[in-house]
């Protein structure tokens, strides 16, 4: 019943993508889902595309990831997951292509209507994917109707109640924050004041959902009294999406975005403690509930598992980190007015200083 | 049709349309970087406008390959819950490595590649190019691990109360002989595809007398390494052919229409039949004598295992049952893929002569022109009815030898979500195919754009290379 350490250590790296996913992801989404509020013109627009441009496919990687990583430790969870939640993901599916597509091919044409088509592909795919993926987990640690093989007997609609409905918002408006965060933090000019003006008006609403819902979630337990475990890292989301709010009234754009980041973290640290140990609760009946022990994979298996993870993550981490040192600058509307392209950058960069350390976005010329 | 025949189905038509733009990525990407490299160690101003403007149908088919792969992880859980629990244990390890060790590496290198330009120093984007096409080239190889081990199970045991498979010996399925015969063949078939795209792309534009520098400079680069590519190709396919007499020997049987065991069987060239699991005879039969055993076996009377045997060995092993796979199909999938490989080999083969000969590139004749733009297609059949017939002929298996395709559906999931699914996912995937083809034209018609190199001012239109 109780996990033992290598089914704890895979449950712990699941949640640390999952949790990795959303604060990465999280702005991306964010930035998708205001690029038509927050990008008044091309411009405005092409720049906004760039803060997220180089970094969001790696982003998705945390994800594709996840659900890698289930499969390989807890294949039980992932079929009954995968199957059970049948149309949820396939709408969750259709917005990550939509988007992931709309970013490459709106540059390819002039034609307003092709833009603004793109552009709404981005908006829906990064706004939809936001508010579904926090149903999904608010109905998985809620519990769905499942039978004693661990088939989920559950229609669409029976996952749509007002408690999934509510984890749906509270996603997308911390979302919608992180994103406005972000951009204050990576744009120039017109584009930091509108970002930060929207991130200080959201940021009181996402908390007052975030707080409702972490409250919600602690009497939520059908199987038993308040888990004071998932209090803790509640509690400081809480607190973290509070203080955000007071940093983004105070204009204090790094602050509000750790502080926005660490919220986002410590809700799905919550949401993993009241989960734990199940991997998918049963509302049908107690019985039917699937462990995490009854869904893992082998020992031999976890711990190959574990060699590779321990190896590879560190090196992700690192060439992660390096890439965002990179595409650090900050880019405005400026950069992206002019007939400028990458070349006029690269041709600077070769008749002069090749060591590489530029740190003038691109196209400014 | 039925539930599981749906989902077959949506597995097939989502595997397909993602595996079109598989080869393709893979295989320009390290024809990007291949460029790149060029224009590192010479500074030829041709080799930069080669790996920008290639590298724009490289970031198209990164794209959509990227989005549809989507789907495929996601599939295995979602249509195949009953398989999923069974091959879990070991079937993942090779997805999740895969995310582990190449998509992010692929993923991140290329966001770098797009956007670094004049951000890095030349040299890192060069590492970033080559870090990208590694990724795409690891990818392959831990998917086919993990294909390799439903066609030849391998460092397992079945857990006696779950009657699940488990892993027992992660060499043993890394190092399994059927994936490092099918990771070359797949590799190499990549590059085949790619060098074949970027010759009927450059041969177009040679015919019409556009950037003549830069396009035959990319058909004499692209040719040769495609015909090597080509003959690698064939040579791992001809070790897969021969791994399977043993491993699967339905699956070679029934891509021979061969019914009954034969010494000195003919190679049968073309053969008609019902389309049915036991056609009664075959209605004509085109066959050159002993060709078939002889290279099989190496021995023009050597003796080839026919279907009806193997079917009767095979229900003395696993029980009674029907173990013929569609013979139509492996039939002539195998005869159109082993066709459209030998038609690559022509073509590529002829141009590599020809092209030595000064000018003949630059002057292209009409009929290698019309050769090459039809060779484009010829991967892309290969490629398909390739995984087709390696997929249908080892049915009624989904797992070789131990979990049946009709045992392995999900059983939570209603015929009602899998045709919404399926509808959503033709709609979805024809509309990116019609707008990656059209970009592709457009891209193909623009041109690297007239105002080539970094010494010269750049319009708005060389935007595209950024891509967004």
């Amino acid at each position: 019943m109780t996990p033992d350490f290598l089914q704890t250590l895979w449950y712990v790296l699941i949640v640390v993508l999952w949790v990795g996913y959303f604060i990465l992801e999280g702005f991306d989404f964010g930035v998708g889902a205001l690029l038509r509020v927050i990008g008044r013109n091309e411009a405005e627009k092409r720049a906004l595309i760039h803060t997220i441009g180089p970094i969001w496919d790696g982003n998705e990687v945390w994800v594709i990831t996840a659900g890698g990583a289930t499969f390989a430790a807890f294949p039980g969870w992932y079929a009954s997951l995968f199957s059970g939640f049948y149309l949820a993901l396939l709408l969750i599916l259709l917005c990550l292509i939509a988007r992931g597509v709309s970013f490459e091919f709106w540059g390819k044409s002039d034609d307003p209507r092709w833009r603004s088509g793109w552009e709404w592909a981005t908006t829906i795919g990064s706004g939809g994917a936001a508010l579904l993926w926090g149903v999904g987990w608010a109905d998985i640690v809620h519990g769905v109707p499942m039978n004693a093989s661990h088939d989920v007997t559950a229609k669409l609609w029976d996952l749509l109640h007002p408690y999934a409905l509510l984890g749906g918002l509270v996603t997308l408006s911390l979302f919608l924050v992180h994103g406005a965060n972000f951009l204050a933090l990576r744009t120039t000019g017109d584009l930091t004041e509108r970002s930060r003006t929207l991130a200080r008006r959201l940021s009181p609403l996402a908390t007052i959902l975030l707080i409702g819902f972490l409250v919600w979630t602690a009497f939520d337990q059908p199987h038993g009294p308040v888990k004071i475990s998932a209090q803790v890292p509640a509690a400081l989301a809480a607190l973290s999406a509070i203080y955000a709010t007071l940093a983004s009234a105070r204009r204090e754009d790094v602050k509000a975005f750790a502080a926005g980041a660490v919220a986002i973290a410590m809700l799905f640290v919550s949401l993993a403690f009241e989960l734990f140990p199940y991997a998918l609760p049963s509302t049908t009946s107690h019985a039917f509930s699937l462990t995490l022990v009854g869904a893992a994979s082998h020992s031999y298996t976890l711990t190959v598992m574990s060699i590779v993870a321990v190896v590879m993550v560190p090196i992700v981490l690192a060439y992660t980190a390096w890439t965002y040192w990179v595409f650090r600058a900050r880019l405005g509307a400026t950069d992206f007015a002019g007939e400028a392209t990458p070349l006029a950058g690269l041709q600077r960069k070769l008749g002069g200083d090749p060591s590489g350390d530029d740190q003038a976005p691109t196209p400014a010329s | 049709m039925n539930a599981l025949d749906f989902a077959r189905l949506q597995f097939g038509i989502t595997t397909i349309f993602h595996f079109l733009f598989v080869p393709m990525t893979i295989g320009l990407t390290s024809w990007v970087a291949l460029c790149e490299t060029r224009w590192y160690r010479t500074r030829d101003e041709v080799y930069l406008r080669m790996t920008r403007y290639w590298g724009r149908f490289m970031l198209i088919s990164v794209a959509i390959g990227v989005v549809t792969g989507l789907v495929q992880e996601f599939q295995f859980g979602m249509n195949w819950s009953v398989y999923s629990r069974y091959v879990g244990d070991i079937f993942g390890s090779p997805l999740a490595m895969e995310g582990l060790i190449a998509f992010f590496l692929e993923s991140t290198f290329i966001g770098v590649w797009i956007f670094g330009w004049g951000r890095i120093s030349p040299k890192l984007h060069l590492l970033a190019a080559w870090l990208t096409a590694i990724g795409t080239v690891l990818s392959a190889f831990f998917i086919l691990v993990a294909n390799s081990w439903m066609q030849h199970p391998v460092g397992y045991k079945i857990d006696p109360k779950t009657h699940h498979a488990y892993l027992t010996d992660i060499f043993a399925v890394l190092f399994n002989p059927t994936a490092w015969l099918a990771f070359p063949h797949v590799i190499f078939g990549a590059f085949a595809t790619a060098g074949l795209l970027v010759l009927a792309i450059s041969a177009w534009q040679l015919f019409r007398k556009r950037h003549t520098d830069l396009f035959a400079r990319s058909a004499r680069l692209a040719l040769p390494l495609a015909l090597v590519a080509v003959i690698l190709t064939g040579i791992f396919g001809d070790g897969q052919g021969r791994l399977l007499e043993s491993e699967q020997p339905m699956k070679m049987a029934a891509a021979e229409a061969l019914y009954n065991t034969t010494n000195g069987a003919c190679l049968s060239l073309f053969a008609t039949a019902s389309f049915t699991r036991h056609p009664k005879r075959l209605t004509s039969d085109l066959c050159i004598p002993n060709l078939e055993s002889l290279i099989a076996t190496l021995n023009p009377n050597g003796t080839l295992k026919g279907i009806n045997q193997v079917n009767a060995a095979e229900q003395k092993k696993y029980g009674p049952g029907d173990y013929v796979p569609i013979v139509g199909v492996t039939y002539w999938t195998f005869r159109l893929m082993i066709g459209a490989g030998v038609l690559m080999f022509l073509l590529t083969l002829v141009g590599v002569l020809r092209m030595r000969k000064p000018g003949w590139l630059e002057n292209i004749p009409r009929w290698f022109y019309v050769a090459s733009l039809v060779g484009a297609f010829l991967p892309i059949i290969a490629n398909w009815t390739g995984w087709i017939f390696t997929e249908m002929g080892r049915q009624p298996w989904v797992v070789y030898g131990l979990l049946k395709t009709s045992q392995a559906s999900s059983t939570d999931v209603s015929l009602a979500s899998i045709v919404i699914s399926i509808a959503a996912y033709v709609l979805l995937y024809g509309f990116l195919i019609v707008v990656g083809a059209r970009l592709f034209i457009r891209e193909i018609k623009h041109g690297p754009g007239d105002s080539g190199g970094p010494g010269e001012p750049q319009t708005g239109a060389d935007e595209l290379l950024l891509a967004y």
